[in-house]
């Protein structure tokens, strides 16, 4: 083993309800690794991104819940850690291709989206920092765009859900929102419309053949030639 | 109020005083040659004590890294003689990964009228593709095209990718932007529909569409939410990663044995037809460097698919990317996006001084990083030893105007704000981290190997991308061969008349190891690697060592 320089200002943590002493540097999730954990729910990217690892903590003496992610989140003296590497949040199953981007099909699609009563335990509860209860709001108001823009930072922890005194799933009618703006609701790019056209009709197969047959001396050639366009 | 502690305040105010000066300068950009002598000094790749070339198998003598060659040459986990006769479940498609490149594949395989099993080591969706923030890329601008997409590949690839691949990659783009948009992905714009496009390295013209800094999030969550509609068609099966491909009478690939990693339980999954989807291996820890790489990403597919007999190629090249956060400790190695550079911050010394063209290759950038620190000791040196160079971030919104970063960069301002620095205030340390396979097993156009049966997407893959991938063109990637791999294996089941599955390629691995006296205790693929009881910084040295002390 490799000595242990943080050994002298170790803390304790309490896992699952028992107690290890770690180095106060350390993330959640290499804590529990240094304790003795090898993770296998409750363990993703470890970067932030995926929500595999969302943790719900008390601090001895404070009342308070903490919510955070284990990958993200430095522990502190006497934290009480548990993670909640599932939970069972209700899905509707739709064909996006079939739906009209109106709050009809977000009432049709998640009946209970008209439940929320509005008390942001969500928003308390979101490691992103996500105001979950104004994007439920905007919902509720059928704007489609404003909950896809308010919720587009959402990583799909769950935390919310695991939380929320309505039993909504906010993340699952989040992405319905989100799906719902980028297919018909967002402005359409017409430069690339344009380009799929002339992919269509073969524009550039003449000019990839000519350069797949090149030897390398004539592509390091073209290469340096290249101009650079300016930057935005 | 500074983030970083006082011994690093002296070089931070330089990098203020020269920040307004250093907006009006461009540091040049490296001619091929200079790129070339900065790659042999300093890029890992080039240390020989780190590399050595794979024993057994069809790539026998390939040069790579020790750790890859080490799980390459591993003994599997089941025996010649296990049990297929009851499989655990039967497809058209077995698609192994839940990545964005497995999740086209079950797309298109689907919608090509195969029956789908997905099978995925941890959560579907815990995969690289969600932690891609900076970009994906397509010649969709009047000023741009498929064809300068080419040569801007080519020569990031220094000339080594396969042409076919390339190829398929450009013309393929522009339709997969619009694929992911008609299934809902939320693209950067302007209100008049223009998509929104920056440069990446390696690029001539602006061709990286983002969204936001959550790009690959935002891929991920959209093919996920969408191969969820379609079950029953698409069947998911989670926290069951492949151990041993299964391949017929004729050689044909036919299913995989898979773990479901909760019960320990090994199952067989009949298939017609495999797509393998599985990713990279950044957490090998290829020499010792921490990496940007999601917790399963252990090299499986290249393991496995290797074993059953198919070429490997470019795997003695891996990517560094140049900026990992290298401060503070609790986030070290985790990727810092291209974006940043794309937006206009430089990498600056800790005189406060540019020493290289922002947006050179990744390969490039990084040996003129690794060259700074250690050869013109340049670099800032952190309390635990990790040495790094200035990005700095605070020319954003002097360049873009104020609130750029905090629109643009969501996830960077939130990753750094949790460890008390804020980034539109403050540069932050970097430093090359291991972040992607360049090489793998040997794709074919149609997103076929030399393998019958057997289709492979994305990171597992090798040749699309040379010896060096540019930023943005790895979520094409996925996309793009996704869905080739998911088409071309539905075409196959329909077409297939599989015979009895074996496992007989097993017996005759083991064979050649011991006719090559192999002597080793990896037994592989790994799965996942081991950080028990280990504070810090996660490293293969310490990773080895570990399995040395186990016994195993």
């Amino acid at each position: 083993m490799q000595p242990d320089a943080a050994a002298d200002d170790r803390i304790p943590v309490y896992i699952m309800g028992k107690c290890y002493m770690v180095p106060p540097t350390l993330t959640i999730m290499k804590a529990m690794e240094y304790a003795g954990y090898r993770l296998l729910r409750g363990c993703g990217c470890r970067g932030g991104f995926c929500g595999a690892c969302a943790t719900a903590y008390r601090i001895q003496g404070d009342p308070k819940l903490y919510f955070g992610l284990a990958c993200q989140t430095v522990v502190q003296p006497n934290m009480y850690l548990a993670q909640i590497p599932f939970f069972p949040a209700q899905r509707a199953r739709y064909d996006i291709c079939q739906l009209e981007p109106t709050a009809a099909t977000l009432f049709s699609v998640y009946p209970e989206l008209l439940r929320c009563l509005g008390c942001g335990t969500c928003t308390k509860a979101c490691p992103q920092e996500i105001d979950v209860r104004a994007y439920m709001a905007a919902g509720m108001k059928g704007d489609i765009a404003r909950l896809a823009d308010l919720s587009f930072d959402c990583i799909m922890c769950g935390l919310c859900a695991a939380r929320c005194p309505a039993e909504e799933a906010q993340y699952n009618i989040a992405i319905l929102a989100r799906r719902l703006y980028g297919r018909y609701l967002a402005p359409r790019s017409r430069h690339l419309e344009q380009r799929l056209e002339e992919l269509r009709a073969g524009r550039y197969e003449d000019e990839l053949a000519r350069l797949r047959a090149m030897t390398r001396d004539e592509l390091v050639a073209l290469y340096r030639q290249r101009e650079i366009e300016p930057g935005d | 109020m500074s983030g970083y502690p006082p011994e690093m305040q002296e070089s931070l105010a330089r990098v203020a005083q020269t920040r307004l000066r250093r907006l009006r300068e461009t540091f040049p950009a490296m001619s091929l040659e200079e790129r070339e002598r900065v790659l042999k000094a300093f890029h890992p790749d080039y240390i020989e004590a780190n590399m050595r070339p794979v024993r057994v198998g069809v790539s026998r003598g390939q040069r790579m890294p020790l750790e890859l060659a080490d799980v390459l040459e591993g003994r599997p986990h089941i025996g010649p003689d296990f049990d297929l006769r009851a499989p655990l479940a039967e497809a058209d498609v077995l698609v192994i990964g839940g990545g964005g490149a497995g999740a086209s594949a079950a797309l298109l395989a689907q919608e090509h009228g195969a029956r789908v099993v997905l099978v995925t080591k941890l959560r579907f969706g815990d995969a690289n593709t969600m932690m891609a923030q900076g970009g994906i890329q397509a010649a969709d601008r009047p000023e741009d095209s498929p064809a300068i997409h080419y040569l801007d590949v080519i020569g990031g690839g220094h000339f080594t990718n396969v042409p076919e691949l390339v190829e398929a990659l450009v013309s393929d783009a522009p339709e997969v932007i619009a694929w992911l948009e008609g299934l809902g992905m939320m693209f950067d714009k302007l209100p008049d529909g223009t998509m929104v496009e920056q440069h990446g390295g390696g690029t001539s013209r602006r061709r990286m569409h983002a969204a936001r800094d959550y790009t690959g999030a935002e891929i991920m969550r959209t093919l996920r939410d969408e191969v969820r509609n379609r079950e029953p068609d698409i069947t998911v099966i989670e926290f069951s990663p492949a151990v041993e491909l299964v391949l017929d009478a004729h050689g044909q690939a036919a299913g995989a044995v898979v773990v479901n990693l909760e019960t320990g339980a090994y199952g067989f999954v009949k298939a017609r037809a495999v797509v393998l989807a599985t990713g990279g291996g950044g957490r090998l820890h290829y020499q010792g460097f921490p990496t940007t790489n999601h917790y399963g990403a252990t090299a499986d597919g290249v393991v496995i698919a290797y074993r059953a007999g198919a070429a490997l190629g470019y795997l003695e090249s891996m990517q560094y990317h140049p900026t990992g956060a290298a401060y503070p400790e609790q986030i070290l190695g985790l990727l810092v996006t291209e974006k940043v550079r794309g937006l206009g911050a430089q990498p600056v010394n800790r005189h406060g001084e540019q020493f290289v063209y922002p947006l050179e290759p990744r390969d490039v950038e990084a040996a003129a990083f690794i060259r700074e620190c250690l050869e013109r000791a340049s670099g800032v040196v952190t309390a635990t030893g990790q040495p790094g160079v200035w990005l700095d971030s605070p020319m954003i919104d002097l360049i873009h105007g104020p609130g750029t970063t905090r629109r643009s960069l969501p996830a960077m301002v939130r990753q750094f704000a949790r460890f008390g620095i804020d980034i539109t205030q403050e540069p932050m340390l970097v430093y090359p981290t291991l972040h992607y396979q360049n090489g793998g097993v040997r794709l074919r156009a149609d997103a076929s190997c030399d393998l019958p049966g057997l289709f492979i997407a994305g990171e597992v893959s090798g040749g699309v991308h040379g010896h060096n991938r540019l930023m943005g063109n790895s979520l094409l990637e996925i996309t793009v061969f996704g869905r080739r791999a998911g088409r071309s294996a539905a075409a196959f089941a329909a077409g297939a008349r599989p015979g009895a599955p074996t496992l007989e390629h097993v017996a005759a691995w083991n064979r050649e190891l011991d006719a090559a006296g192999v002597v080793t205790e990896v037994i592989s693929p790994i799965l996942l690697p081991d950080y028990v009881r280990r504070s810090g910084i996660e490293t293969a040295r310490v990773w080895q060592t570990r399995e040395v002390e186990r016994g195993y």
